[in-house]
């Protein structure tokens, strides 16, 4: 590495050569504040639009005082970050930003967690000297995810998720000057675009302009009536980023605490989706191995690769974008609806409760499931299998709401039989855990054979498109991994294009897979954190007596007792669906 | 809204000229430009289309469209006038020939007539300074106006 001689601060320091005022002040433990900017080191995001202003700093020499992000270091540059005129530069910027947006911090749903409310706490803002015309805008509810534009301070980082890193393309900056607005195409609202609702541009926003439609509420009217069987269930990478929100370390596992916290909730039923995604490998698995033993013997009606199924942002995506490849995914649904499915049907028969007067809620790191569980296909006569999804963040406002001391929880077990789960079932939460708990009950459903080490290293990992080819006993299976759905694309494309030579692919929509998901506690720039749920996630994995979905004794019931077998009749019905091409087609006429 | 018509032909003539282009995304505007020609105007379906042939957002393309004033989504009439608010006919009382424009059709400044006629339009400076206030309708200019002789204007195309 080569590396240049700078002085930041009257320190002369040695940094890297070509790296930006920024970077190089970070290395050396200088903060730079700013609002736009935003670096994901690992998955190699980077948003640097130099938009806000807030960063800039003056450079011995230059007449006018430079944005730290953008601006490279030169050899005895001589920069300093907190001189009188930086701080007045830094401080005006902030009251103009402060002007144009609305002052109702005490009841803002972002309050508490928003960068532009913390840096005027840092700055002291105690007086705003400028005051002039607000801009206003309509406000966008979708299923998933509110636009509030107003608060919208044009950092531009939903644009570069949306765009560069979804490459789903709904975001834009529509307009000029102080019009302008970050929109969909035609300003049209997010329900009328192609948006997937994966969430990366809510878990990006430094302010409350796009935050998540807030199920709370409707929670506590259902624990509080006495009439409705409250059943929960808790998606696998909840338990490795709730823990966040209470001030513990990222990747403290909090699988016992949550459930403790569940039952405190009023909750009569503290379930597990870990159950439901044994069951998606049994389906999903089953469904492979089906597949791929017709095309072995010839079928060329049978379409491979595979990919899995169960992120709705990833559904959400190719039914938008490529909708005539939707017969390649797998049926299986997602482990949250199979799980709605299996509890108002086989469950509540057991327990005597009809459909009617249950409510099934599912707390989940994902926006998108918002909308997946609200799909027509996923009801009964109108009744939802999933009634309410909320995401991690909104289930630790429900356990503060409700004076439950977090910390202070004795570890709790979930209840049977819907809560009890493999290993497998718990890495679903980071992107390659699908694709390795489906290996290891493929696996012995192919060969008959006992796998002796159940950890296939060659999956795991953050880089964002992975392969690897795995031992069937002689027949060698190439797996293909994806994350983030600009990576999903170039996957795509390859299939498109016939030149695909995966058996199977796993694809999660957002960067990291669901750890990183648009419903988690906001890692506000920070990948570390999105590595420590993923160790946290391996580690859950490795204690558990069962890691294989096939061995789940529960799960082996539920097939004895009621589903009969894997992909069979009532499995189809039940548990696997089908998917729509919602393109937007140009309507020509003559 | 109405439904719009894009007639196949033109969507021809469209798909070609972004041909004409090699689909690059850095030309465009070049493209729009192009588009704006052909059909006058620039409706979503035909941003959708540009979207695709470019292999760009539709929101991006939108974004672009609706940043520079010279782009438009609204259709113009079969006689646009245009009203120049230049200086020198805007100290001439350009606003009052406005005003009596949009009382006279009925609409505001970038809209069209529902017969699909008028559309009005403000540009600046003609180059006819000397004639000030001016309005054009289509290539036609119309010098030293007072709000009475818009009337007549209006007349003399609305047969």
């Amino acid at each position: 590495m080569e590396t240049i001689k700078i002085n930041i601060d009257n320190k002369i320091v040695e940094v890297e050569k070509g790296a930006t005022i920024l970077k190089a002040a970070k290395q050396v433990g200088v903060h730079i504040p700013t609002l736009c900017h935003l670096h994901l080191h690992d998955l190699n995001i980077e948003n640097k639009p130099a938009g806000c202003r807030i960063c800039v700093v003056e450079v011995a020499g230059r007449r006018n005082l430079a944005p730290a992000c953008v601006t490279e270091c030169y050899e005895g540059m001589v920069i300093n970050t907190n001189n009188i005129k930086v701080l007045n530069a830094r401080k005006t910027v902030l009251e103009l930003i402060l002007s144009d947006h609305p002052s109702d911090c005490l009841i803002c749903s972002k309050n508490g967690n928003c960068e532009l409310q913390s840096m005027a706490q840092d700055f002291g803002v105690r007086e705003i000297h400028y005051e002039g015309e607000k801009s206003t805008y309509r406000a966008d509810t979708s299923p998933a995810i509110i636009r509030d534009v107003d608060k919208c301070i044009m950092c531009r980082r939903c644009e570069m998720m949306c765009n560069d890193v979804q490459t789903v393309g709904v975001l834009s900056a529509v307009n000029r000057g102080f019009m302008s607005v970050v929109a969909p195409a035609f300003e049209r609202n997010l329900d009328h675009s192609e948006c997937t609702y994966c969430g990366q541009c809510v878990a990006v926003c430094p302010t409350g302009a796009l935050t998540e439609v807030d199920h709370t509420n409707a929670v506590i009217r259902a624990l509080a009536d006495p009439s409705k069987t409250v059943i929960v269930q808790t998606a696998p990478a909840v338990r490795a980023a709730l823990g966040e929100e209470f001030g513990m370390e990222p990747g403290t596992l909090v699988t016992g605490k949550m459930a403790a916290a569940l039952r405190r909730l009023g909750f009569n039923y503290v379930f597990d989706t870990d159950f439901a995604a044994d069951l998606t490998i049994m389906e999903e698995g089953t469904e492979l191995l089906d597949r791929l033993n017709r095309h072995l013997q010839g079928d060329t009606s049978v379409a491979l690769p595979i990919l899995t199924s169960c992120c709705p942002g990833w559904v959400n995506f190719f039914e938008h974008q490529f909708p005539e490849m939707r017969d390649i995914p797998s049926t299986a649904r997602s482990p949250q609806q199979m799980f709605g499915a299996i509890t108002k049907t086989y469950f509540a028969d057991k327990i005597g409760v009809k459909r009617e007067n249950m409510v099934v809620v599912s707390v989940m790191p994902c926006l998108a499931k918002k909308y997946e569980c609200q799909r027509d296909e996923f009801k009964t006569n109108g009744n939802p299998d999933v009634d309410f999804s909320i995401s991690t963040r909104e289930l630790a406002h429900l356990i503060k709401q409700l004076n439950i001391s977090f910390n202070e929880l004795p570890e709790e077990d979930f209840d049977h039989p819907l809560g009890e789960s493999t290993g497998a079932a718990v890495i679903f939460g980071t992107t390659g855990g699908v694709i390795e708990a489906a290996v290891r009950t493929a696996y012995e459903l192919q060969t008959g054979k006992k796998l002796e080490k159940v950890d296939f290293e060659e999956l795991r990992g953050m880089d964002f498109i992975r392969e690897a080819t795995i031992d069937f006993d002689g027949l060698p299976i190439r797996i293909g991994i994806a994350h983030g759905l600009g990576n999903a694309r170039k996957l795509l494309e390859e299939i498109k294009a016939g030149r695909s030579e995966y058996h199977a692919i796993e694809i999660m929509a957002c960067p990291g897979g669901c750890i990183g998901g648009g419903g988690q506690p906001l890692h506000h720039g920070d990948s570390s954190i999105l590595k420590a749920r993923q160790k946290a996630l391996y580690s859950e994995d490795a204690g558990k007596t069962l890691r294989k979905s096939h061995e789940n004794p529960y799960i082996i019931e539920l097939y004895k007792e009621f589903l009969g077998k894997p992909c069979g009749e009532l499995s189809h019905h039940l548990l696997h669906t089908h998917y729509f091409d919602k393109s937007v087609e140009v309507s020509v006429v003559e | 809204m109405a439904t719009i018509k894009l007639s196949t032909n033109k969507i021809d003539e469209l798909r070609a000229v972004c041909k004409s282009f090699n689909h690059e995304k850095g030309e465009l505007i070049n493209v729009l430009h192009k588009a704006q020609g052909i059909f006058g105007y620039l409706p979503a379906e035909v941003q959708e289309i540009i979207a695709r042939e470019l292999n760009v957002s539709v929101a991006h393309v939108y974004g672009v469209v609706s940043f520079y004033s010279f782009f438009t989504m609204l259709p113009k009439g079969e006689h646009p006038v245009s009203i120049c608010l230049g200086t020198a006919c805007y100290v001439r009382g350009a606003e009052k020939i406005i005003e009596e424009f949009k009382r006279v059709l009925n609409i505001g400044v970038g809209e069209t007539t529902s017969d699909g006629k008028f559309s009005l339009a403000c540009l600046r400076c003609v180059g006819a300074c000397g004639l000030a206030p001016v309005v054009l309708v289509g290539d036609k200019v119309y010098g030293r106006l007072s709000p009475e002789s818009v009337k007549d204007i209006v007349a003399e195309y609305a047969k």
